[in-house]
């Protein structure tokens, strides 16, 4: 996946959570829970989502990663590299 | 072999499967009825629907809200706001001799009215709320300090404390004449803060949602599929055994029982234990208008009431207790469509054994008597209606008992709970009432967050 698929993929994951919630105008360089007021549970399963969908592992210790899209991307770019598109 | 078998189809067992299914576990979940809710239910009678257990939904957030517990559970349950249809109630009131706080899903009427009615309390009323506003609702901790005594430090006006407690007490009060500061906390925000909402369908269309949902992520329920028995080996469960004989495995198994009808199911743990059953328990009656309540001048959507300047939240010595109330007008909420037929029903603390010691023709009599002396203890509060009676149905703590498996029909459960939701048991865990959290909102959350926390590890 390039960091376009992941940025989408991620997008995917952020509006099955929220259904309601308009992401055109999301910024990515602010944090996700500024925005979105996502809280714990919130980016437990943003980790679960990727689980399911693409079989990545996040260890707890790297939960902080996820805080934004640019800094999620960032994160996942080289564990989903392999992942078809 | 099952990931994970839950006992009860209420909204607490509904809401953890979701959560389990979606994240592809096996789920079957078993209840003992012939249809899902458990507390919160529903029936058909003389051509006319029924509804049990939710007068109002709680913590009513509007739609593009992102904080609290509405939206939370939302997200979780990966549901649209509009799935709940949700109408906020156009107003409700706490009613006590001479005094009349009115209340809605603003609370600067509420404020106004404390303001207005207990002048000296009103700054004193703001400090509280605005510790209350940085509890964590989640806040599992700090929950053994007696609301009382917290709130009797803010509010120096035991006529105002009352008037508080009383519907948060009704609402959600496991124990006789206190709660917790923080299940107090939890419900001041969710009736006076978040506020009060109902579908129009009633709570037949929010299970509905949850029941479509969980089979429609591959979960299995079972109905009348009771759970005669569960099986301990070597500290966990073993195997679930039902009332028809049949054995289920799972590695996990979660119930809504309620802690010690849980306990009772479990073949190594001798009856009784060290809990008690809870005491607290209601009648409620329910009367069909050929009217809208509105018509007949009555346009509040819920009124607590009581008639002495002291509201006693215990198990009567009578059948029921005349003296306090909540009268509930399901039409009046603002929907886009009118209810249909007029209903109002009033709800009052009862007393389990005297009902459950009443023969067949004493319990039928009982309940004729009772009904009207409730309605009346109501009318001194809310324009008379009971001219405008087309229908009339009851339900009493026996009623309770059987549709919900708590023990003296506890409505709320015991008066300890188990927030943590774990058991004496490495592979058994409690959720719904027993855990903890109170109200649609809150029993959702409970089997969302014990979902979340001992069954869907990471």
């Amino acid at each position: 996946m390039t960091a376009a698929d992941i940025q989408k993929a991620i997008l995917d994951i952020l509006s099955d959570i929220a259904p309601d919630e308009d992401l055109s105008d999301l910024k990515a360089d602010v944090p996700f829970r500024d925005q979105l007021e996502l809280d714990s549970m919130d980016f437990l399963d943003i980790v679960m989502e990727l689980r399911k969908r693409y079989r990545i592992q996040i260890p707890e210790e790297d939960y902080p990663e996820l805080a934004s899209m640019n800094s999620t991307v960032e994160y996942l770019e080289p564990l989903m590299k392999n992942v078809a598109g | 072999m099952y990931d994970t078998i839950i006992i009860g189809a209420g909204m607490s067992g509904l809401a953890a499967g979701i959560r389990l299914a979606h994240f592809d576990q096996r789920v079957c979940i078993l209840e003992r009825h012939n249809t899902v809710g458990g507390l919160n239910s529903f029936y058909r009678q003389r051509g006319r629907n029924f509804d049990v257990g939710l007068h109002a939904v709680t913590n009513f957030a509007p739609k593009g809200a992102r904080r609290g517990p509405l939206a939370r559970l939302l997200r979780q349950l990966r549901l649209a706001w509009d799935e709940l249809a949700l109408s906020p109630q156009v107003g409700s009131a706490i009613a006590f001799p001479g005094v009349r706080l009115r209340f809605s899903n603003e609370f600067a009427l509420f404020e106004a009215e404390v303001r207005r009615h207990f002048p000296h309390q009103i700054d004193n009323l703001r400090r509280m709320v605005a510790e209350l506003a940085d509890y964590d609702q989640l806040g599992l901790g700090d929950t053994n300090r007696s609301a009382r005594e917290v709130v009797g430090g803010y509010l120096d006006d035991p006529l105002l404390v009352e008037m508080i407690f009383c519907p948060l007490l009704f609402y959600g009060g496991a124990r006789e004449h206190d709660m917790d500061f923080g299940q107090f906390s939890i419900m001041f925000r969710a009736i006076f803060l978040e506020g009060l909402a109902r579908p129009l369908a009633g709570v037949r269309l929010i299970l509905g949602r949850l029941a479509r949902k969980f089979k429609a992520l591959g979960g299995e329920l079972r109905l009348r599929a009771g759970v005669s028995r569960i099986s301990v080996k070597d500290g966990a469960v073993e195997k679930v055994v039902l009332e028809d004989g049949a054995e289920l495995h799972a590695r996990k198994v979660l119930s809504s029982a309620g802690w010690r009808e849980t306990m009772g199911l479990c073949d190594d743990v001798r009856p009784g234990g060290e809990r008690t059953a809870g005491r607290v328990s209601f009648i409620e009656t329910i009367s069909v208008l050929d009217a809208e309540p509105r018509s007949l001048g009555h346009a509040q959507t819920i009124v607590f009431y009581n008639d002495s300047d002291s509201f006693c939240y215990e198990k009567p010595d009578e059948l029921a207790d005349l003296r306090s109330g909540v009268i509930c007008s399901p039409n009046n909420f603002v929907y886009d469509q009118p209810l249909g037929e007029g209903v109002m029903r009033i709800t009052s603390l009862a007393n389990y054994d005297r009902w459950a010691g009443l023969d067949d023709n004493a319990y039928r009599l009982a309940k004729l008597r009772w009904y009207d002396k409730v309605v009346a203890s109501a009318v001194r509060f809310v324009p008379d209606f009971r001219s405008s009676v087309i229908d009339t149905d009851m339900f009493t703590p026996t009623t309770i008992r059987r549709y919900t498996g708590h023990e003296n029909g506890a409505v709320y459960g015991a008066a300890q709970k188990s927030y943590d939701g774990r058991t004496h048991l490495k592979n058994l865990y409690v959720c719904g009432t027993d855990q903890g959290f109170v109200g649609i909102v809150g029993t959702l959350i409970s089997g969302i967050s014990i979902a979340n926390r001992h069954l869907l590890k990471v």
